[in-house]
């Protein structure tokens, strides 16, 4: 076989990001566990991605308002305005959105940070100073990007809706109340769970990314913008698939 | 007394002076072989220094002796253990009375001085309170002359500075041994000149034994009480600086001229 085929670094590639992945599960569990780690992760994770989530969340939904109106106001249905931007923000943009956004802002970051340790050999002096690197600097993050990203999701989708309530005010008359009774009435457990329950993947996939893209950065200062672009590029393309799968999954189990 | 046993009394004379004690190591990446049966015997309070060229296996040696890589073939015992054949758990109690300064320092970019000097005193376990903790830190930069630098991000600080700091960080557990990869590797000539000396100032004070990676000849000569050339993976020669620098052997001229 040879060896130089793109096919054949592609698979290479894939399973060594499975082996990663297998490493992280076998970490996992066992002891020590490294918690105060884990909270300064989920602090930078999840507060500092907060600002940014919020923004773009909140002009997401004020954009997808304003941009909806004048197919409802011609279909004569301007009055379910809040419900149909409600489903289609909590079903699907905003866990997609929310989630590349993330993949942008920490998967980079991630990619960048722990690529730059390898390369100056910080990663080998935590193992000289008596500390598991992988539990310590993956097994910490990949936690806390899984935990982190559906709470940002609840915020974003809670600033997105308040973004699409100011949409309709701009040339409409709906109080707040009025508003948010639309959203929730239509709204149903099948459209929020399996969007919440995708949302925990998303958040697995791009720490997991971000931190073997890192962990395994092997080019000096060059491998440390490669593994941050990579991480960011990979990510992305991770959720699209993912999201394709939970689409797939929740049609089979009647969520739809 | 017979011959063996005159030469198991002189093995077990040597082994309680010998700190570290390398035999038959072999290393290869792929086809490239680094490490070719080499040799070593360091003894305690001692200073040996490896000289070699670039990709001569320097670094790759000394990451097998402190664990980071495991050698294909050999023994590599520090304080009476084999460091191959030691799980996770006993070589981290081994590391903990190794101190290991890296060549580029490793000090962790997210955390200040005084973090960076903590780190290995909590990671090993070391039952000791905050206030010792405190005490330890600033004794380890009184050492190295920058315990101004105590709440300084490593970003803050010089080249030499976070070398001593880096220094001072391989102190704070009070080493038996420490090894120095390329210690001077990237200062300036005076700022080498004061990295050298302090070497010679800790191993005064705390009776260490030292084992310098190195190609600078100025620490060589300064540092070394014995030094081992290292050559395509192989031990070429070994001496003292002067012993050294009389040999006729044109690959040992080399490094001197």
């Amino acid at each position: 076989m040879n060896r130089d085929l793109a096919s054949y670094k592609f698979l290479d590639d894939a399973g060594d990001l499975f082996r990663f992945t297998g490493r992280f599960f076998q970490q996992w569990f066992k002891p020590r566990y490294e918690i105060a780690e884990f909270i300064r992760q989920c602090y930078i994770v999840g507060y500092k991605s907060l600002p940014l989530i919020g923004l773009t969340a909140f002009i997401m939904g004020l954009v997808l308002t304003m941009q909806l109106r004048p197919s409802m106001l011609k279909y004569g249905v301007e009055f379910e305005l809040p419900a149909i931007v409600g489903i289609a923000i909590v079903r699907e943009i905003g866990p997609v959105i929310t989630a590349l956004i993330f993949a942008g802002k920490i998967g980079s970051s991630m990619g960048a940070e722990l690529g730059s340790m390898k390369v100056t050999e910080q990663i080998d002096a935590m193992e000289v100073s008596g500390t598991n690197p992988f539990k310590f600097l993956v097994v910490t993050r990949v936690m806390a990007t899984t935990f982190m990203l559906p709470v940002l999701l609840l915020l974003g989708d809670a600033i997105s809706l308040y973004g699409s309530y100011l949409g309709v005010n701009i040339r409409g008359d709906t109080s707040f109340t009025l508003f948010w009774m639309q959203v929730f009435k239509n709204l149903s457990f099948n459209d929020v769970l399996p969007a919440f329950v995708k949302s925990y993947f998303f958040g697995f996939a791009v720490g997991m990314i971000g931190c073997y893209m890192g962990y395994t950065s092997n080019k000096g200062t060059e491998g440390v913008g490669s593994s941050a672009n990579s991480a960011v590029v990979l990510s992305s393309i991770i959720i699209f698939f993912l999201d394709l799968l939970a689409v797939q999954i929740t049609d089979v189990l009647g969520f739809n | 007394m017979t011959e063996v046993q005159q030469a198991t009394n002189k093995d077990q004379t040597m082994s309680i002076t010998s700190v570290l004690v390398i035999r038959h190591l072999y290393k290869s990446f792929g086809k490239n072989h680094v490490l070719i049966d080499f040799n070593l015997e360091v003894h305690k309070g001692e200073s040996v220094v490896i000289l070699g060229k670039s990709g001569s296996g320097k670094s790759v040696l000394i990451k097998c002796v402190i664990g980071l890589l495991k050698p294909d073939q050999g023994t590599i015992e520090m304080f009476g253990q084999n460091i191959p054949d030691l799980d996770h758990e006993e070589i981290d109690q081994v590391r903990a009375r190794v101190g290991f300064l890296f060549q580029s320092n490793a000090l962790y970019d997210s955390m200040t001085v005084r973090n960076n000097l903590e780190f290995p005193l909590r990671r090993h376990w070391i039952k000791v309170t905050q206030e010792e903790v405190n005490s330890m830190v600033i004794e380890a930069l009184e050492d190295v002359g920058l315990t101004h630098t105590i709440d300084m991000m490593p970003e803050e600080l010089s080249g030499g500075m976070r070398k001593r700091i880096a220094l001072a960080r391989t102190l704070i557990l009070r080493p038996e041994i420490i090894l120095y990869d390329e210690p001077t590797t990237g200062l300036d000539p005076i700022t080498a000149k004061e990295i050298i000396g302090l070497m010679r100032e800790i191993q005064a004070k705390y009776d260490t034994t030292s084992v310098i990676i190195s190609h600078d000849m100025n620490c060589i000569r300064t540092a070394s009480d014995r030094v081992i050339v290292l050559i395509d993976g192989k031990c070429h020669a070994i001496g003292t600086y002067e012993e050294l620098k009389q040999s006729d052997d044109p690959k040992v001229k080399h490094f001197f001229e």
